[in-house]
């Protein structure tokens, strides 16, 4: 077999092949609640109920949709320039812990949201800082390297825990003195448990989105992604490209964890994050790397899991069919949009 | 020596056609091959010729028509079958491992691969270059090869496989005259033993100089079939053009002063390829200067130099009577060096970018942004005036490059080049795989250039090109710069002497 | 000083270190032979997983121990499939199928954990592979304690590394291989089929890293843990850097990491693990990886079509 580019894709094949995608999902989804011994049809019901069933079903996927927006933000800017950031994770734990630092009485307010946040926006770009440095100079695969930093972030975070950072009063569990009121986000709306982290995020996005599509900056970050020997031939500073992403990437993957800590937790544990940074890299391709397509992409992640862990508990088919699905949707997408795009065809 | 009639078909391609998309590459082409005949496959570029053998070869499955090797149908869509067959080929990008040997690039495939090594490759391949003229070290890495000894490799590799039928894909496109003489040589010794062999070239001197007969491709189909004997140059150039087409000629002019100078300038050896070897060039305005030279030689390097992209080891860049202190892509740009680069897909151009987007990659910063806000409508209409003025033809400035042939992928290179009214031309193989039309259009405007006072530096390994072209001629050879001749006074052989680097030797001692 | 002097010359450290480089060795294998085909299997991590899960699920199931190891070189055999699937054919991004067959990979042992054992709190023992009695050699003093009381898995380990680096450098396939990393049009013009090749390195090379994975469940430790693997994958692709894809050079290296993370456990129980925050020295293994793709960089010979899809229409 053979692949074979197609001039121009029609709009059936441009979005009918991803829809077949996100079916394809819901019939492994149904393959596996036969497995589990659960009525197909009954879970994804349960699932989608879960979600968006009840106002409070509705206000927990919007939660669970913001520090999603943010790390999916970060991979999608950092992919749109083939920068391998999969080091969201670290990142994220790493504005977390900037909200502790400056949240717990370092600063008072007003200061103290906009600069928790600012740290916190520097620490995760410092953080990618070093692995992109190790690209661009010495041509180090930045994959593996992000990886490892995950790994000695939580390492890392747990120290914190059990030492500079215990909370006195936390008996014994492993978690960070607890934000002043002045360090916390507040509600959008009063009375509803939904915080201002969301609202931010989706202010994100329409930035991330006018990056990339108004600015110089977005235009050469997307030249570097396609083609850097173009881009470098033609006079762009790849290497500062590279850089600049990076900044903005880690950034905004900071974001994702400064924002549960300040918004959501009041705290920073070691379980703050169950692999949103992972997460953000699904979130970002179902998006097609689109920064708006992230907000709803997170939306419908997030309520995946909040669906599910719903659906787990009526139907008993583990929760874990939530990555399951998930990781499903990943792989079907990234081969629905190469056959948007080629054909396959015989010799 | 010409087969006789008598002689036996080993080869008979009858009436393939293969389409890509709505691009009909070959229609009903047929051809024949005897037994110890050399048939040359001639045609520009994209007349179907490589597609012909690749079909031949089983990269390709042909929508229609058969192949018969021997007599025998040969299974589409099979390389394993044709080199069963006695089908070898020498494909015009060398399909070699770097990080082998010679010997194992030889041996790849030729045995069963549960099977162990066996001993007497080595004994063979030896055996094979004393009879065949292909001298090359068994042991030694490919990646450390010469040009010229990876053809030798690429041969032995069909040879050893016992091939009755060779096809040579444009070979003598990375050759000096002088090896490429070496390479007659070596084809006449094998079909004096009786193999047969397929020559695809676009020059006509050595279609005439090696072949028996000539195949004329052209769009895809055969449009002649003529007998070397009885034929000449013109009537072989009519019919593969399709009428009278002549390339343009630069006329000789009074050159102006020097705009750019390379002061004696060095580069590093990079693996295989040699850097600059204190190269000194004047670049005058009103001037073209052509560069000679087997692809490989330093061109690369000195490409790279006057185009921003790497700093001299040693030695000065000198613009206008002023040294460089800062040099990259855009610090060029800035100062008036345009740029043609040998790769127009990975280098020129980004594949799936629109024609607005591809036109502004060189000019963004400076003339269609402000404080970092890209004005797409400004760079938009700059597409559309290129469009327009260089005859780019394409659905519009939304279109992606992808979809462009490359003469007019080509066209938009050279548009945006020109746009800012440069100095200095570099046009690094500006015609390299374009048909007649689009190289005698990208031509033109090169002289073009040149009559409105730029200084022109054409890179090419065509030497027709540039004699056709060049008011001064250099030659490079193994990083090391020959002196400027003046127009009119070197043959190609002459010229090919110094290809080879023989001449340098003369001159050092002189 | 003296307490590193004193672990370094004794036998149970040499010992724990050949243990601990075994699931490396097999897992470094696995991606080798698939990055020397020019594939990069970001799938690693996950794939250990599957092994750990299936091959421990399958002996707790009642199957013999062997029958365990075949059972997960059978399970990462099939998701080396998807991964080859979808880069090799289709020529997607080799880092996100990586991942994504990584947690696709990950997702599906804690799903099939918690449908096949729903109720329990922590998970259900089996009996794992004993120490071989080797005769002659095991008796020796020091030397049979540190290099001779290991399980057949560190063997087969072992001889796994021999017969990867006999099979790429002595055989027609190995030399196929090997060129079809560098260049497969090489491959695709003397009649192999570069589509075969690459997928048949990802399917092997994947049912190494599962049986490296196997290798936690079934001989270093008797359960499975949903973080057992924690980042040893990850590790594994860093020790193919730091071998130069070279099988003997990345078995030196993941002997050399070994010994790094034995000695790190012991000095935990030393003066300096009071003072030392314990976190530090199991972060060691990850710093020390990055500073070997650190050290290695300028010099690795990588193989040049790796990570790039080979198309037969493109050329």
């Amino acid at each position: 077999m053979r692949l074979e580019p197609i001039a121009n894709p029609s709009p059936a094949r441009r979005l009918g092949l991803p829809a077949l995608a996100l079916v394809a999902t819901l019939g492994v989804a149904m393959l596996l609640a036969l497995v589990a011994g659960a009525n197909p049809f009954a879970i994804l019901g349960q699932i989608a109920t879960g979600a968006l069933g009840s106002k409070l079903a509705i206000l927990e996927t919007l939660n669970r949709a913001t520090p999603l927006i943010f790390t999916g933000l970060a991979i999608a800017v950092a992919f749109r320039a083939k920068l391998w950031n999969i080091g969201a994770e670290a990142q994220l734990y790493a504005g977390a812990i900037m909200a502790v630092v400056l949240g717990t009485g370092a600063l008072g307010s007003p200061l103290v949201l906009p600069v928790s946040a600012l740290a916190a926006m520097l620490a995760g770009a410092a953080l990618l800082l070093g692995p992109v440095l190790l690209k661009t100079r010495l041509g180090v695969d930045e994959v593996v390297t992000t990886l490892l930093l995950n790994f000695i972030m939580l390492l890392f975070v747990s120290y914190l825990l059990e030492g500079p950072m215990k909370d006195p009063m936390g008996m014994g569990w492993p978690k960070s003195t607890p934000l002043i009121p002045e360090a916390r986000l507040p509600r959008l709306v009063e009375g509803l448990r939904l915080h201002w982290g969301f609202a931010l995020a989706i202010i994100a996005a329409v930035i991330v989105w006018v990056i990339q599509t108004r600015t110089t900056l977005g235009f050469e970050i997307r030249a570097v992604g396609q083609n850097p020997e173009a881009a470098r031939f033609a006079g762009m500073p790849v290497n500062a490209v590279m850089v600049k992403t990076a900044l903005l990437s880690g950034g905004l993957a900071a974001l994702a964890g400064w924002s549960e800590v300040a918004g959501l937790k009041g705290h920073l544990s070691s379980d703050l994050s169950p692999g949103f940074g992972y997460t953000g890299i699904i979130v970002a391709m179902l998006a097609l790397l689109h920064p708006l397509g992230v907000v709803v992409t997170a939306i419908f992640v997030a309520g995946i899991f909040v669906g599910s862990d719903a659906m787990s508990r009526a139907a008993g088919v583990p929760t874990y069919i939530a990555d399951m699905l998930l990781a499903t949707a990943l792989l079907f997408m990234v081969l629905a949009i190469l056959l948007t795009k080629v054909r396959v065809v015989r010799g | 020596m010409s087969a006789g009639q008598e002689a036996e078909v080993v080869l008979r391609l009858d009436r393939i056609s293969k389409s890509f998309g709505a691009l009909k590459a070959n229609d009903a082409v047929s051809l024949t091959l005897r037994r110890g005949e050399v048939v040359a496959l001639l045609g520009e570029n994209g007349a179907g010729k490589t597609t012909l053998m690749n079909i031949l070869f089983g990269h390709y499955v042909a929508d229609e028509g058969e192949v018969q090797v021997f007599g025998q149908p040969l299974p589409p869509g099979n390389p394993r079958a044709a080199l069963a067959a006695g089908v070898g080929m020498v494909h015009q990008h060398f399909t070699l491992a770097g990080n082998l040997t010679v010997l194992d690039n030889i041996r790849l495939g030729t045995e069963g691969l549960w099977s162990r090594s066996h001993s007497g490759a080595r004994d063979k391949v030896e055996r094979l270059s004393r009879d065949f003229g292909l001298a090359v070290h068994p042991d030694a890495k490919v990646g450390r090869l010469s040009v010229g000894e990876r053809q030798r490799v690429e041969i032995l590799k069909a040879l050893y496989r016992d091939a009755r039928i060779l096809i040579l894909d444009e070979p003598t496109a990375v050759l000096t005259p002088q090896e490429s003489d070496a390479l007659f040589a070596t084809l006449r010794k094998a079909t004096a033993l009786g193999l047969s062999v397929i020559f695809i070239s676009h020059k006509l001197h050595e279609v005439m100089a090696i072949a028996d007969r000539c195949v004329v491709l052209r769009h895809g189909r055969v449009v002649g079939e003529v007998d070397t004997q009885t034929t000449d140059k013109g009537a072989l150039a009519a019919l593969m053009v399709g009428g009278e087409l002549s390339l343009p000629r630069a006329e000789a002019r009074v050159a102006g002063p020097v705009l750019m100078r390379l002061d004696g300038v060095s580069t590093p050896d990079r693996g295989a390829a040699p850097g600059l070897k204190a190269v000194t060039l004047d670049l005058r305005a009103g001037q073209i200067t052509g560069l000679a030279g087997v692809s490989g030689n330093g061109q690369a390097a000195l490409a790279e130099i006057v185009g921003g992209l790497a700093l001299p080891a040693s030695g000065r860049i000198v613009l206008k009577d002023t040294p460089v202190t800062r040099w990259s892509p855009g610090e060029a740009l800035a100062r008036g060096v345009a740029r043609i680069p040998e790769d127009r897909h990975h280098q020129g151009s980004i594949a799936d970018f629109d024609l607005t987007e591809n036109a502004v990659l060189e000019g963004y910063r400076t003339r269609f942004s402000r404080r970092g806000w890209m004005n797409w409508r400004a760079a938009r209409a700059f597409a559309e005036g290129i469009i327009k003025g260089y005859d780019v033809r394409c659905p519009g400035p939304d279109t992606r490059i992808r979809l462009l042939s490359g003469g007019n992928m080509q066209k938009l290179i050279l548009g945006r080049a020109m746009a800012p009214g440069p100095e200095v031309i570099l046009a690094n193989q500006p015609v390299r795989g374009l048909d007649v039309g689009a190289i005698a259009y990208v031509q033109s405007q090169l002289i073009a250039a040149r009559d409105r006072g730029a200084a022109v530096l054409l890179i090419s390994e065509d030497l027709d090109e540039i004699m056709g072209l060049s008011d001064v001629i250099h030659v490079m050879s193994q990083g090391r710069l020959s002196p400027g001749f003046t127009r009119g006074t070197m043959t190609a052989a002459e010229l090919g002497l110094w290809m080879a680097g023989q001449k340098f030797g003369d001159a050092d001692a002189a | 000083m003296s307490e590193i002097v004193d672990i370094l010359i004794s036998a149970s450290f040499w010992a724990a270190v050949i243990r601990i480089a075994s699931p490396l060795i097999l897992a470094t294998m696995g991606e080798l032979i698939c990055e020397r085909a020019g594939v990069l299997n970001l799938g690693i991590e996950g794939i250990m997983v599957i092994g750990a899960f299936t091959g421990w699920m399958a002996v707790y199931q009642g199957m013999p121990l062997w029958g365990g190891v075949a059972v997960a070189m059978g399970a990462g055999m099939l998701f080396g499939l998807l991964h080859a699937t979808l880069t090799v054919p289709f020529g997607l991004s080799q880092h996100v199928v990586g991942l994504g067959v990584t947690l696709f990979a990950t997702a599906s042992a804690s799903f099939a954990y918690r449908l096949m054992l729903p109720e329990v709190t922590s998970p259900p023992k089996i009996e794992p592979f004993q120490p071989l009695e080797i005769p002659v050699l095991g008796d020796l003093p020091w030397l049979g304690e540190a290099l001779f009381s290991q399980t057949a898995l560190t063997w087969a380990a072992f001889a796994v590394a021999g017969l990867v680096a006999f099979t790429l450098y002595r055989t027609p396939l190995g030399l196929a291989v090997r060129a079809v990393g560098e260049n497969p049009a090489a491959v695709e013009a003397q009649g192999l089929s570069v589509t075969g090749l690459r997928m048949g390195a990802v399917i092997v090379g994947s049912g190494l890293m599962a049986v490296g994975g196997a290798f936690l469940t079934l001989s270093a430790f008797s359960s499975f843990f949903f973080e057992m693997v924690n980042g040893r994958g990850w590790i594994c692709v860093a020790l193919v850097v730091f071998g130069a894809w070279k099988p003997g050079k990345a078995v030196l290296g993941a002997i050399l990491f070994a010994a790094f993370d034995a000695l790190q456990i012991r000095l935990q129980q030393t003066d300096l693990g009071a003072v030392l925050p314990y976190q530090l020295f199991l972060a060691l293994p990850f710093i020390l990886s990055i500073l070997a793709l650190i050290l290695m960089s300028r010099r690795a010979e990588v193989p040049a079509a790796l990570m790039v899809p080979y198309n037969k229409g493109e050329r």
